[in-house]
């Protein structure tokens, strides 16, 4: 590793270093990858980021037990294989968890629902950290709430392992729809809105005068085909994680890649068209509808 | 927008397509997203922005963009590029993807990610003398480095001994983000050299 320069002006770990990267992601996709191999193929494909997890959500959801950080030895071996960044997750409230993907030198931390939380009552205080975070969120209180303890990029949570996008379409609508209720507010009436999302005001005067989040919002949970992918970029999400949706399919490498060209030419139906021939099976998937709420991952995180 | 308004492309396949987009807007451009080939002929100038140059050069490649975008900075097209516009314009990248393809545009060798992971990021003052006394406020995220200067290529600036900002001809690279830190002189010496090259 070579020595940044240590001038009094030079600073690592700013807000804006750690919004930067999730600002240069946004078009992209960043996929759930569980092996070296897998990050290679990710990679090929176009992925913008890998995200090394030692199971994707739908194994996690099919095999039960206590989901935790990913071995670093994986994480290592990823690092290892790929240029892009490598993102991994921490669980919701494991701020040593954390710690120890930060002295592994990952490019993003995701404390993420899809983890067993490891605090029922505090997220993690992502400010003291150099690494950034990006956290789920099912609304804009708890979009803010995160951004607050210092999350530097969102990701509406979706439900993870489902193959089923409808929940990451109810997330991505309910966070840009209380956005455009808040441009309509007078001052006075912002108060209260701060008070009853549970979020600072000054942070809520903020969004409702730029119409958008201070950070990037990408889109995540059951996104397993291109027209998912573009959907989610029509609806204004800035990018998409894709988990179990790959790797889980009939065939991972075409399935990546037409992920990929679909969410860059999001608005263009005959280039969706085109990414979506001959990629085989999606992944079969359960309906969101037929969980039972202690399975749903969403409903972690407050 | 006035009808004499330099019009300026931003390629927009991956990346901070909106940073660059506002910055220029801000400078009376008149701003189109560039996704294919019709809309790169309609533009006199065009900035390749920050993000990952594998996945922004594997989609030129999709999309039909990288040959008309290789003639047109032949052709003497002013370009600017960030970051992964850098590495795109380079003769040759160093540690890139085995199949990864630059544009071209720029004579010098870049090495990928040279300042370590995103840990090491960083924000800094920057002197670019060719900007004026006032120093860049840079923003360098994943940020590659120039590691070989072809004969006409000028240095425009450098953190210690490394090379993060060059220029040839119409071509500027630099290895920072001048877009997301308000710094507007790289985006208005773009649009100085549209003016310039289209006549208007």
């Amino acid at each position: 590793m070579i020595e940044n320069p240590s001038t009094s002006t030079s600073a690592t770990g700013s807000a804006r270093v750690k919004r930067g990267l999730a600002e240069m992601l946004k078009g992209g996709v960043i996929m759930d990858v569980v092996t070296p191999e897998q990050a290679r193929i990710a990679e090929d494909a176009g992925a913008v980021a890998v995200m090394a997890l030692e199971r994707v959500p739908a194994d996690i959801r099919a095999q039960g037990g206590v989901a935790r950080m990913s071995d670093p030895d994986l994480i290592d071996a990823i690092k290892a294989e790929v240029s892009i960044p490598v993102m991994a997750k921490a669980r919701i409230g494991h701020f040593v968890e954390a710690q120890v993907l930060e002295a592994l030198e990952v490019d993003y931390i995701d404390e993420s629902e899809v983890l067993s939380p490891a605090d029922y009552v505090n997220h993690i205080d992502k400010w003291p950290f150099t690494v950034p975070f990006v956290c789920g969120a099912t609304n804009l209180g708890e979009a803010l709430r995160r951004i607050t303890e210092g999350a530097a990029m969102i990701r509406s949570k979706g439900e993870a392992g489902t193959g089923d996008v409808s929940e990451a379409t109810k997330h991505i609508r309910t966070i840009k729809g209380e956005i455009r209720h808040l441009q309509g507010l007078s001052k006075d009436e912002l108060y209260v809105a701060a008070k009853e999302l549970q979020a600072p005001f000054d942070l809520v005067a903020e969004v409702a005068e730029r119409g958008a989040l201070p950070v990037v919002l990408f889109t995540a949970g059951g996104v397993a085909t291109p027209a998912d992918a573009a959907m989610m970029m029509q609806l204004g999400a800035d990018g998409v994680f894709v988990g179990s949706g790959i790797f889980k399919s009939g065939s991972p490498e075409r399935r990546a890649a037409a992920i990929v060209k679909a969410t860059a030419a999001f608005d263009d139906p005959k280039a969706i068209a085109d990414a979506s021939r001959g990629l085989g099976e999606a992944m079969v998937g359960i309906n969101v509808a037929d969980l039972p709420a202690p399975h749903r991952l969403a409903e972690r995180g407050w | 927008m006035s009808a004499g308004a330099p019009r300026v492309g931003v390629l927009a396949l991956q990346g901070d397509v909106r940073e660059h987009a506002a910055m220029l807007e801000s400078l009376g451009a008149e701003v189109s997203l560039v996704r294919s080939p019709a809309q790169l002929a309609a533009v006199d100038g065009l900035v390749l922005p920050g993000g990952e140059s594998s996945v922004i050069d594997k989609l030129a490649r999709q999309l039909e963009l990288r040959e008309p975008i290789r003639e047109r900075i032949s052709a003497g097209m002013p370009v600017l590029g960030t970051c992964a516009g850098l590495i795109l314009l380079a003769e040759r990248i160093l540690d890139g993807l085995p199949t990864q393809l630059p544009f071209g545009g720029l004579d010098v060798d870049v090495r990928r990610n040279a300042f370590g992971s995103q840990v090491d990021s960083f924000e800094t003052e920057l002197e670019v003398p060719a900007l004026g006394a006032e120093p860049v406020h840079a923003t360098f995220i994943r940020a590659p480095v120039v590691e070989r200067v072809g004969e006409g290529v000028e240095v425009l600036a450098a953190v210690g001994e490394r090379i993060v900002a060059v220029e040839q001809g119409a071509v500027t690279g630099i290895a920072f983000h001048p877009e997301v830190g308000g710094e507007p002189r790289f985006h208005r010496r773009l649009l100085d050299r549209v003016e310039r090259v289209s006549g208007a």
